[in-house]
């Protein structure tokens, strides 16, 4: 098998969530003496976006998002720690998690695979994770951004309690603030003062990155 | 006037039973349940039924909740002039948006289960969402859960040892709550009885006075 193959069959093997097969060919291109970006850029994140693509299309439903999902999660297991030692520095770290009162957590966990497989270090706070958690996260991990999840809309008020909360806390400026789940709306992220929503997983990963140029703009001029 | 309701599929068998027994002169029109599974296809859905139904003559009313479609019934209601249940989901409507809010505020972690989820849960639940092929996927989709809640509609022994099964599958604790459909029932009725009948027909019908 050579580079393009390796790289073809990574991607397919991905797309319908074949995990030991993704971890063999991982393993494999390691071997081969392919660099863990190209792994990654050029076969898992292409094909973890095709799966969200098939999502939105409707020709691909939630099994399939997850099972894809951790496919990429295991190449990431091996790839994470080789990425870090090329000294490759994080895009952003950002800090994640379900709002308080709210279990639901698939939607944020392929958010968070997605985030990684970009490069971003994720800090996962988990579920029902109250805002003075939030607070001493963005205190503790200084993160570029931080994002609220929710899936009900009993929840959805938690993000502006949790921006209240930053903001009391005198960190609100310090973050950008992205917000997302079933529910959500850009109205709604506008009316609560967040910074960012998207739609789904991939979205997130674009804005999240266009945010955090934006930001790192702002603070050079 | 004739009347339609348009139903979740999973409100069918409640829904008969207590349209039989009242002898109400209604249709019943049922969307598949396994919609639930792909909210956005909701309310596109019961729009055009309820259109072609209004276009008959028929006054339309719809047995849903929100069910997951965040606004998007509510505002097939608007255009059409139609009445939909009350609340987010059918267990508002048979437990009442307090108890509901009330056993969420008391265990975010709760997982709610009808009588329909218990009859169809390896169908809906389990192979709906690739379990049975990716058993794997378990804690992906349930981890988060602490216990199980059955809003009993109407308690059999059968379905009671199914709901057991049920929550030993998620390793947690069974709660019945025994809700009846009481309320499923008030609701309809006060739907019926407000229906209007828009479209043909509608301005030589005394029925309507809006």
């Amino acid at each position: 098998m050579n580079r393009d193959e390796l790289l073809k069959e990574m991607y397919d093997s991905t797309l319908v969530g074949n995990a030991p097969a993704v971890l063999e060919l991982t393993r494999a291109g390691l071997d081969m003496g392919l660099d863990p970006e190209t792994l990654l850029f050029d076969a898992l994140i292409p094909s973890l976006e095709e799966v969200g693509a098939r999502f939105e299309r409707g020709d691909f439903f939630v099994p399939e998002m997850l099972i894809a999902g951790r496919a990429m999660a295991g190449a990431l297991d091996l790839l994470r720690p080789l990425l870090a030692e090329t000294g490759v520095e994080p895009v952003g770290k950002f800090v994640m998690g379900t709002v308080k009162g709210d279990v639901h957590d698939i939607g944020k966990n392929l958010v968070n695979i997605m985030l990684e497989g970009a490069g971003f270090h994720v800090i996962d706070l988990g579920v029902q994770v109250a805002p003075e958690r939030f607070v001493e996260a963005v205190r503790e991990h200084q993160p570029d951004i931080v994002g609220f999840s929710a899936f009900l809309t009993t929840t959805m008020p938690m993000f502006k309690a949790n921006i209240n909360a930053l903001q009391k806390a005198g960190l609100r400026d310090q973050v950008i603030v992205m917000v997302g789940g079933a529910p959500v709306t850009q109205e709604y992220a506008d009316a609560v003062g967040a910074d960012g929503y998207a739609s789904d997983a991939s979205a997130a990963v674009k804005l999240a990155k266009d945010l955090l140029m934006r930001k790192r703009a702002r603070v050079l001029a | 006037m004739t009347t339609a309701i348009i139903a979740c599929g999973a409100l069918g068998p409640p829904l008969r039973e207590i349209v039989d027994r009242r002898e109400w002169d209604v249709e019943i029109h049922l969307m598949p349940a396994l919609l639930h599974n792909r909210p956005h296809l909701i309310a596109p859905r019961a729009e055009r039924l309820a259109s072609t139904l209004q276009s008959r003559g028929t006054a339309v009313v719809l047995a849903y909740a929100d069910c997951g479609t965040y606004g998007a019934l509510d505002d097939v209601c608007a255009r059409l002039h139609l009445g939909r249940l009350r609340g987010l989901h059918c267990y508002d409507v048979f437990a009442g948006a307090q108890q509901m809010q009330q056993l969420f505020d008391d265990e975010p972690g709760t997982y709610v289960l009808t009588d329909f989820l218990v009859q169809s849960f390896r169908r809906t639940v389990l192979r709906e969402l690739g379990l049975d092929k990716h058993p794997e996927l378990w804690p992906d989709y349930f981890a988060n859960y602490r216990r199980v809640v059955w809003l009993a509609q109407d308690h059999s022994d059968e379905t009671e040892r199914e709901a057991m099964r049920i929550a030993q599958m998620f390793a947690l604790p069974l709660t019945i709550r025994h809700v009846g459909t009481g309320s499923l029932e008030r609701e309809l009725e006060e739907l019926i009885n407000n229906a209007q009948l828009v479209g043909p027909g509608a301005d030589d019908t005394e029925e309507v006075s809006s």
